[in-house]
Order: C-alpha cells, then sequence, then structure tokens
C-alpha cells in the first residue's frame, strides 16, 4: 500500500505567540515549532496501515520552508520511508492555493491513500485535506476517530455534534486525522539515526496569492483578572449570588 | 447585484438554530451589497424551507431526497456548488459546525475561490471584512476578502440571529447533480451515544476538569455538577491523554475551542493551550487550591481551596438553587 502523509511545521501549542513588527505576522524568533500534532496521528496512521498491509511506502509531504525539512526528518524517524519538500517562502492565509500545490504533486504520485492531519494548529483552517480530496475527485472523510480498511474498501468514524457518523468509501480516498485515531509513537534513537539516511527530495514551489488580503494580525483582548470571591466550600454561596446578580448567568 | 447564499444546517428535517446564525450574517452582508440573501436547505423529504423569510432570506433553494437525510459531503457540495455556479453570488456562507468545516471547504475547491474557516465576525464595508482566529484564539487576524465568490464559515454562536421580513419564497431544485465524484463516500449511519450529552463545544454550561481530580473515578464530581446545572463536562488535555476521558471532550488547542456563559475550571492550572480555547467564554469560574495558578489570571471568579470539598458543596448548592 502506497500512503503520502501530508506535514506541517507549527509553533508548538504551549508556545507563547508574538506579533511581528508588520502587524501581520507571527514572529518567530525563539519560538519552538514542531511536528503539527494532528499530524502525528495521521503519520502513525499510515504507518499502522503500511505493517498491516505488509509492504508498501509512506512518503511524507510538506510544504513549508527549508526548515521543514526538520519537521519531515520527525516523520521519517516515526517510521516514514521517504520525505518529498514542496518549499515555498510563504503559504499565505487563504488554504486553496496551499491545497493546489500539495494536489499537483500527490496526483502524480499513485498514492492508495492521503492522510493529513485534521488542521493545523497554526491556521487552523481545517480545510486543506478536504480541498486536496475535491481537487483529485477522490472521496475523503475529514477528522475521522477510527479507522478500518480491508480489500480495498474503508469504514471511518467522525465525530460530529452529539454523535458519530460512519462513513463508508473506496480507495484511493484522502482521510484527515482526529485526536483519538491512535496513540502516535516517539521516534526511537534508531528510528532518528536511520531517518538522517532516507531521502528527502526538494522541489521548489510556486503558491498563487489566493483571495484573502490580510489587513492586520493582533493579539486578542486580554482577559481581566477576576476576583477570589473567598476559600473552600464555604465561599460557595458567595459564588452563586455573584453569578446570578452580578454576572447574571444563572 | 450581487447576492449572498447561506448554506443551512438540518437534523433529522429540522433546521439546527446555527442555520439562522448563517442567514442572519448572509442577510447583513447581501444589505451591503444591495443584493438578495439566499438560502439553501438540503435534506430528507418534508423537510421544510417554510419561515425562513423571517431570519431575511429572499429566496429558499429547497433540495430534498431521503438519500439526503444524513450528511453526505460529496453531494451536499456538489447541490451547493451548482446553486453556486448558477446564481450570482458575491458569498457563500455556513456554520461552522462539523457539516460545515466538511463542506465548506469542498465548496471553495469545487469553486476555485478563497476559503475562510471559523470566522468570529463578518461585515460588509465597501468589500467582505472578516476576522477568524488563529493558533487556536491567541492571535486574530482581520482579512479582506479580495475574489469573488468567497466562502465563509461562521463559528456558532458568533452571530446573533436577528428578525426581518423577507418573501422566503421557498424554491425546490433538484436534489442530485450530473456532475460529481465516481466513487463518492458515503454516510451510512450516525451513532447516538447511549446517553444523550450535551457537546462541549455547543454547550451553555461547561464544567471542565483538570488532573487535580487526581484519579479518572474522581470525575464523578465533575458530571455530577455538570448534571445539576445541565451543563457538558469538559476536559484538560491532561486527564484526556491519561486517558481518564474521551477526547471528544477535551478543551484547548488540541481539543475544542468553547464560547459558553459559563465555563467552570475545577483543578485546572491553565496551560497556555488550555487558556487558547476558552478566551471567548462569557464567565470563567476557577476552583484550585493554588492561589498562583495561571487559571485565576483570568477567571471572572475564583475559590481557592480544595476541589474535593467545594465541588460537592457547588453541586448541592446549585441544585437547591435550580429547585427554589
Amino acid at each position: 500500500m502506497k500512503i503520502a502523509v501530508c506535514i506541517k511545521r507549527v509553533p508548538d501549542s504551549e508556545a507563547r505567540i508574538k506579533i511581528g513588527s508588520d502587524g501581520k505576522e507571527i514572529d518567530g524568533s525563539g519560538v519552538k515549532f514542531v511536528l503539527n500534532p494532528y499530524d502525528e496521528y495521521a503519520v502513525e496512521e499510515a504507518l499502522k496501515l503500511k505493517g498491516a498491509a505488509g509492504a508498501g511506502e509512506v512518503v511524507a509531504v510538506s510544504l513549508g520552508t527549508d526548515a521543514a525539512q526538520e519537521t519531515i526528518r520527525t516523520a521519517l524517524a516515526m517510521g516514514a520511508d521517504r520525505g518529498i519538500l514542496l518549499k515555498a517562502d510563504n503559504a499565505g492565509v487563504d488554504p486553496l492555493p496551499a491545497a493546489r500545490v500539495l494536489a499537483a504533486e500527490l496526483g502524480e504520485g499513485g498514492y492508495d491513500l492521503i492522510l493529513l492531519g485534521k488542521l493545523a494548529i497554526d491556521d487552523y483552517s481545517q480545510a486543506v485535506g478536504t480541498m486536496v480530496a475535491e481537487l483529485l475527485n477522490l472521496p475523503c472523510v475529514s477528522a475521522i476517530t477510527h479507522l478500518d480498511i480491508t480489500d480495498g474498501k474503508g469504514k471511518a468514524e467522525r465525530e460530529i455534534e452529539g454523535g458519530v457518523e460512519v462513513v463508508e468509501f473506496e480507495l484511493p480516498a484522502v482521510l484527515t486525522a482526529e485526536k483519538g485515531l491512535n496513540e502516535p509513537r516517539y521516534p526511537a534513537l534508531r528510528g532518528i539515526m536511520l531517518a538522517k539516511k532516507k531521502p528527502l527530495e526538494v522541489k521548489d514551489v510556486t503558491l498563487d496569492p489566493g483571495g484573502l488580503e490580510v489587513l492586520k494580525l493582533a493579539l486578542p483582548a486580554e482577559r481581566k483578572a477576576g476576583r477570589i470571591v473567598g476559600e473552600g466550600p464555604e465561599a460557595v454561596p458567595a459564588l452563586l449570588d455573584a453569578l446570578r446578580n452580578e454576572a447574571k448567568v444563572l | 447585484m450581487a447576492n449572498v447564499l447561506a448554506v443551512l444546517e438540518q437534523r433529522g428535517g429540522a433546521l439546527k438554530s446555527v442555520s439562522h446564525e448563517a442567514l442572519t450574517a448572509a442577510r447583513s452582508i447581501a444589505d451591503g451589497l444591495g443584493g438578495e440573501a439566499h438560502a439553501l436547505v438540503v435534506g430528507p423529504a418534508g423537510t421544510s424551507g417554510g419561515g425562513l423569510g423571517e431570519y431575511g432570506a429572499d429566496k429558499v433553494y429547497l433540495a430534498t431526497d431521503d438519500a439526503l437525510k444524513l450528511y453526505q459531503g460529496d453531494q451536499y457540495a456538489q447541490l451547493a456548488a451548482d446553486r453556486v455556479n448558477g446564481g450570482d453570488y458575491e458569498a457563500v456562507i455556513l456554520p461552522a459546525t462539523a457539516l460545515g468545516k466538511d463542506l465548506g471547504p469542498r465548496l471553495a475547491a469545487k469553486l476555485g475561490c478563497p476559503l475562510v474557516a471559523d470566522a468570529i465576525s463578518v461585515a460588509y464595508e465597501g468589500g467582505i471584512v472578516v476576522s477568524r482566529p488563529v493558533y487556536a484564539g491567541k492571535a486574530i487576524y482581520t482579512l479582506k476578502i479580495t475574489a469573488a465568490p468567497s466562502v465563509i464559515c461562521i463559528r456558532p454562536s458568533a452571530v446573533t440571529p436577528a428578525p426581518a421580513t423577507r418573501d422566503g419564497t421557498v424554491e425546490e431544485i433538484a436534489a442530485s447533480s450530473q456532475a460529481g465524484k465516481a466513487k463518492p463516500a458515503t454516510t451510512v449511519e450516525v451513532k447516538q451515544p447511549e446517553r444523550a450529552a450535551v457537546d462541549v463545544a455547543e454547550a451553555s454550561v461547561v464544567v471542565s476538569g483538570g488532573r487535580g481530580l487526581k484519579e479518572a473515578e474522581n470525575f464523578k464530581l465533575i458530571e455530577e455538577l455538570a448534571e445539576a446545572m445541565g451543563a457538558a463536562v469538559g476536559a484538560s488535555r491532561a486527564v484526556v491523554d491519561a486517558g481518564w476521558r474521551p477526547h471528544a471532550e477535551q478543551v484547548g488547542q488540541t481539543g475544542k475551542t468553547v464560547s459558553p456563559n459559563l465555563y467552570f475550571a475545577i483543578g485546572i492550572s491553565g496551560a497556555i493551550q488550555h487558556l487558547a480555547g476558552i478566551r471567548t467564554a462569557k464567565v470563567i469560574v476557577a476552583i484550585n487550591r493554588d492561589r498562583d495558578a495561571p487559571i485565576f489570571k483570568v477567571a471572572d471568579y475564583g475559590i481557592v481551596g480544595d476541589l474535593f470539598e467545594v465541588t460537592p458543596k457547588l453541586t448541592e448548592e446549585v441544585k437547591k438553587m435550580l429547585e427554589g
């Protein structure tokens, strides 16, 4: 089974976000970057599927700057076989140009399955995976928490408000991974050593500008610290009084 | 003249309240453009498109077929794309629900147009200007849309449905399309949980627990308070990673972003990624034994104390209050 996993280099979820001097981008200095957590589930699922099939290839594809090579190496250390960096300076804020570049690469690969994280924790669009599927005219299930594949047919589950959708599809297909799909492995030392020697191809790509213009990027209004209404269970009546009469939310 | 299309969401043939929010947003953009607000309703036979003039729809396009009872992403996207291509639309608005977050990008890809996911505001200022959180709300973009049409998903509760008086004329349209994928995916069923729970992302009150509960069993304290308040149960990343709670309950940057009227953080210290997910809650209450916990810096009200004493007392008093 030949599987592509799309991965992205993003600021760590514990990172404090600072706005750059242009007021339109973040200031990435001093920020720790990681493999997007949702992409870890996608990589893990690809490795599991390849293992279950007994043969195949897992290709980690990333759209990003040169620094994303490190992110690809992380996926290779987890067990992916090779990497492709689609090198571009800036992915922009409109998800479609990024999806187009990925689809152009993935459409050429003859993949049985294309996996992505359900969203990247930086832009939070939750769009590129489903867009890639549409551009390639492939069936798609987004934000899956469960997957079975047998004889070229798949069944996936995705959580919706108050329920779980069960979706059936045929391969080739595009799936995006939600937390809960699996427990991603940590790269072992041996994997990290092997990853250094795995092939990583770099291709220059150009994104079209998209249809969104950034007017500004700003930090949200800080919440003001409120007050401690008291200590221990004795403070409960004062809390409820404040919620009912002051905040008027009860 | 350019119009705006709101793609509405139904469950079992009944429209969800987020649909009225999307329609209200479409109405306000249409007013800015001097055009019409249209609604597209896709659902099983018997789904009604009536009464939507009261939320500002000039026209309602209704596509019904029992095969469309459950959300079928491929068909829904094709029907929506056909409608947009058949009219003069400046923008398409969907609710940023599980359905909208799947359908919006599909539609934008089919139309080859920009997508704004999870907008928290939409306005017409000589062009459509939207704001949307990134980094789970740690920063907010203000964006101007420079192409038409565009697809905009609006976060639930970001818009308050506003009454309007429009015709809301219903026109039935074909529920199948000639175009579409050779092998579409098919939603075969929706599994309902044994106990109907309020989803943490949609609830107006959320009671969340963290590592301070010490072990999974103690979450019953959280469940009891949530039940007394008719609230959804939420959880911190630490307790989800520990396997105490399902990830569907996780609140924060790698979980759900919530905007309830009232949020209880119990035994949650307040890691940055958790705070990012609750920033837009109206009122935050923290219960924690550590007076210096970061959660108190964002909480509107706090009680410093042992959650094993405070929480049961709170449940008891809430029950009394709501019964009395």
